[in-house]
C-alpha cells in the first residue's frame, strides 16, 4: 500500500486573475455577448436604440423651438417648449395669484430646507430640524399658503399645479406612515376590538378604488357631516389621500413587523422593555429597515396617485397641462406638456427611489437572518 | 475549559429562596407540556436542567420569566408571585436575566447600545454610567474591543458573550440560561462556557438549560433531569451522573454520554 502521508511545506501563492476575468473586455464578453443568443439580442438592442434615440432627441432638443409667444412662432418642426416657457408660473402655482406667490415659494424653501438635513446621514442639528418640520411647519404652512393673520386669503379653488401636486403628496405622505405604523401595530395586536377595527380600516381603504373614495370625499362626506359644516375640498382630499395609502402602508409594515424573529420580542421581553418601548426600540427600526423598498413604493404610487385629483375638478401638476394647452396661443401644444410633467414627475420619482437605496446600505449592518 | 476545576470552590448557596414553583402546570393546546413542577431554588444555586428534547426544559425556565405563561400552581421569584398583573411581570423581568440559543442580539444596533439600552430604558440609568458598566462588562466577557460593532460582524461565540454580558449589566438577581451553546460551533462552546464558570463563581444564581455535562459536573451544584414534562430525578452532580436512580435517566444519560 502507498504512502498516505502528505504534508505541506510553503504555501501557494496569490495569483493574478486571468485576462478573461477581468477589464473591459472581459465585462463585454461576460454581459453582452456570452452567447449566440445573447449576442442577437445586444444587436437588436443597439438597432432599437439607433431607430428611437436620435429621433427624440432632434425632437426634444436639436430641433426644438425655446422662444417665442404663441404657437405660431414654433415653425422649427420640432417641440414648443416656448409653451413651458411663458406658461411656466401657471405649471407651477395654478391660479394663485401673482402677487402672492411669494408665500408658495417661501414654503417650498421651508420645506426642502428643514427636510433635506432630515434626510442627509450625520447632518448636525437633525433634532431642531425634525422638531420644525413636524410641529412648527404645519401651522406655519397653513398660513403661508390659505392666509390669515394679516395675509390675504387664498382659496384653495386657486390652488393648483406642481404646488397642488407637493401639498397633496408631502401631507399625505407625512400623514400616512405613522398613521399606516399604528394601524400594523393594531392588526396585530392581542386585543380583539382594537384589532378588528384595524383590520376593518385596512379592508375597507384598501378594498375601493381611489377615484371613488375621491369622488365619495368630495360628494357624499359631506351628506353625514351636520349640515352648514363647509369642509374644504382640499382638506377632504388630503384626509382622503392620507387614510388610502395609510391602508397600504399598514400592510407594508406588517409585513415587515411578520419577519423580524419571534427572539427579538422576547429578548426585549425579557429585559423588562415595555410593548411600547420595545416597539420603538427594536421592532419597528428593524421591521421598517426591512420594507423601505415597499414603503419608497407606496410614496411613489402615492405620488403619481396625486394626478387623479382631476376627477373632482383640481387642477394639479398634470391637470394643468390642459388649461394651458387649451388656451388660444398654445395649441396643438399639449406632447410638449405631457413629456415635461411626465420629466418632472420621473425626477421626483427617481430620486425618491434612489434615495431609498441610499438608505438602505446606510442602515445595512451586515446582519442577514 | 480552563477555569472548570477550581470553578466550586468559591460558590456558596445560601438558605434564602429565590425561586419557588408550586405545583405547576402548562398546557399548549391540549398538549399538557408541564405537569405539576415543584422546584425551590435558592440564591446561590447553580442548577442545571438536562433531558431529551421536547421534555420542557426550556418551557419550564421561560415560565419563570413569563415568555411562557403557565396555567396552574404558583411561580414566586423574589418574593413576586408571577400572575397576569404587569407590574409584577415587568418588576421579575428586570432581575431576571435571560440568555437564549440564538442570542436574540438586536442587529440593528451596536454591541455597546446593545448592552445599554436597557439600562438606561428600563433602569433609567444615565447614558454614561449606563455605558461604563457595559464596558466593564464587555472586559469581563473579553471583547471590549467589538463596543462598537455590531452583532453581525461578531462570531456566534463573540455574540453569546455579548448576550451574557448584555443580561448582567442590568445587574440581575437570576439568570436564566437556554441551552447557550446549541446553536455554536464546537470551537467556540468552550469560550462561553468559561464566561458561564467566571460568572458561578461570583456567587450568580443560575439555572442553565443544557447538554454541556462536563459543565453541569464542575459548577452545578444540582441537576435536575426532566421528561415527559415532569422532573424525574434531581441531584448532586457526583450523584446524578455516577448513581442515576431512574431507568430513564440512566438511558438519558447512556444515550449522551456514549461517544
Amino acid at each position: 500500500m502507498a504512502d498516505l502521508s502528505y504534508v505541506r511545506t510553503e504555501s501557494h501563492p496569490d495569483m493574478p486573475p486571468p485576462s478573461s476575468e477581468v477589464g473591459i473586455l472581459a465585462w463585454l464578453r461576460q454581459n453582452l455577448f456570452s452567447g449566440w443568443l445573447n449576442s442577437l439580442l445586444t444587436l437588436a438592442a443597439i438597432y432599437l436604440l439607433y431607430k428611437i434615440l436620435p429621433p427624440f432627441f432632434g425632437w426634444a432638443f436639436w430641433n426644438a423651438d425655446w422662444n417665442g409667444t404663441t404657437y405660431k412662432d414654433c415653425t422649427s418642426g420640432g417641440a414648443c417648449w416656448a409653451m413651458i416657457r411663458v406658461r411656466f408660473d401657471q405649471f407651477m402655482y395654478g391660479f394663485y395669484p401673482e402677487a402672492e406667490r411669494w408665500r408658495v415659494n417661501l414654503w417650498v424653501v421651508l420645506l426642502f430646507g428643514s427636510a433635506i438635513p432630515l434626510l442627509i446621514e450625520n447632518s448636525p442639528g437633525k433634532k431642531y430640524f425634525a422638531i420644525f418640520l413636524f410641529i412648527l411647519f404645519p401651522p406655519i404652512a397653513y398660513l403661508l399658503l390659505y392666509g390669515g393673520m394679516g395675509l390675504r386669503v387664498v382659496d384653495t379653488a386657486q390652488w393648483g399645479g406642481l404646488f397642488l401636486t407637493l401639498v397633496l403628496a408631502t401631507v399625505s405622505i407625512v400623514v400616512s406612515l405613522p398613521l399606516g405604523i399604528v394601524f400594523a401595530l393594531g392588526r396585530r395586536s392581542n386585543m380583539p376590538i382594537v384589532r378588528m377595527i384595524c383590520i376593518a380600516f385596512i379592508e375597507l381603504w384598501r378594498g375601493v378604488p381611489l377615484i371613488t373614495v375621491l369622488f365619495m370625499g368630495s360628494v357624499m362626506l359631506p351628506l353625514f357631516l351636520p349640515p352648514g359644516t363647509n369642509f374644504d375640498k382640499i382638506l377632504r382630499t388630503l384626509i382622503v389621500m392620507s387614510f388610502f395609502s395609510a391602508a397600504y402602508m399598514a400592510e407594508v409594515v406588517r409585513g415587515g413587523l411578520q419577519a423580524i424573529p419571534k427572539g427579538q420580542f422576547e429578548a426585549a421581553q425579557a429585559m423588562g422593555l415595555s410593548y411600547w418601548k420595545m416597539m420603538a426600540l427594536i421592532i419597528l427600526p428593524q421591521a421598517l429597515k426591512i420594507v423601505i423598498p415597499g414603503i419608497v413604493n407606496t410614496f411613489i404610487g402615492l405620488f403619481k396617485d396625486t394626478t387623479l385629483v382631476l376627477v373632482i375638478g383640481l387642477f394639479d401638476f398634470l391637470t394643468i397641462v390642459q388649461a394651458a394647452t387649451t388656451h388660444k396661443n398654445w395649441l396643438g401644444t399639449s406632447t410638449e406638456g405631457y413629456v415635461f410633467v411626465a420629466a418632472v414627475f420621473w425626477v421626483f420619482c427617481f430620486s425618491m427611489s434612489r434615495y431609498s437605496i441610499t438608505l438602505e446600505r446606510r442602515l445595512d449592518t451586515g446582519h442577514r437572518n | 475549559m480552563a477555569n472548570l476545576d477550581t470553578a466550586q470552590g468559591t460558590m456558596e448557596v445560601t438558605d434564602e429562596v429565590a425561586i419557588q414553583i408550586i405545583g405547576m402546570h402548562k398546557w399548549y393546546g391540549d398538549f399538557h407540556v408541564l405537569k405539576d413542577i415543584d422546584m425551590t431554588v435558592y440564591r446561590g444555586e447553580r442548577i442545571v436542567i438536562c433531558g431529551p428534547s421536547g421534555s420542557g426544559k426550556s418551557t419550564l425556565i421561560r415560565c419563570i420569566n413569563r415568555l411562557e405563561e403557565h396555567q396552574q400552581g404558583q411561580i414566586i421569584v423574589d418574593d413576586i408571585e408571577l400572575t397576569g398583573d404587569l407590574k409584577g411581570i415587568d418588576a421579575i423581568r428586570r432581575e431576571v436575566g435571560m440568555v437564549f440559543q440564538h442570542f436574540n442580539l438586536f442587529p440593528h444596533l451596536t454591541i455597546l447600545e446593545n448592552l445599554t439600552l436597557a439600562p438606561i430604558w428600563v433602569r433609567k440609568t444615565p447614558k454614561a454610567e449606563a455605558e461604563e458598566t457595559a464596558m466593564h462588562y464587555l472586559e469581563r466577557v473579553k471583547i471590549p474591543e467589538q463596543a462598537d460593532k455590531y452583532p453581525g460582524q461578531l462570531s456566534g461565540g463573540q455574540q453569546q458573550r455579548v448576550a451574557i454580558a448584555r443580561s448582567l449589566c442590568m445587574n440581575p438577581r437570576i439568570m436564566l440560561f437556554d441551552e447557550p451553546t446549541s446553536a455554536l460551533d464546537p470551537e467556540m462552546i468552550s469560550e462561553v462556557l468559561d464566561v458561564m464558570v467566571g460568572l458561578a463563581e461570583t456567587g450568580m444564581t443560575m439555572i442553565c438549560v443544557t447538554h454541556e455535562m462536563g459543565f453541569a459536573r464542575k459548577v452545578a451544584n444540582r441537576v435536575i433531569f426532566m421528561d415527559g414534562g415532569e422532573i424525574i430525578e434531581q441531584n448532586e452532580p457526583e450523584e446524578f451522573f455516577n448513581n442515576p436512580k431512574s431507568e430513564r435517566t440512566q438511558l438519558f444519560l447512556s444515550q449522551i454520554l456514549s461517544h
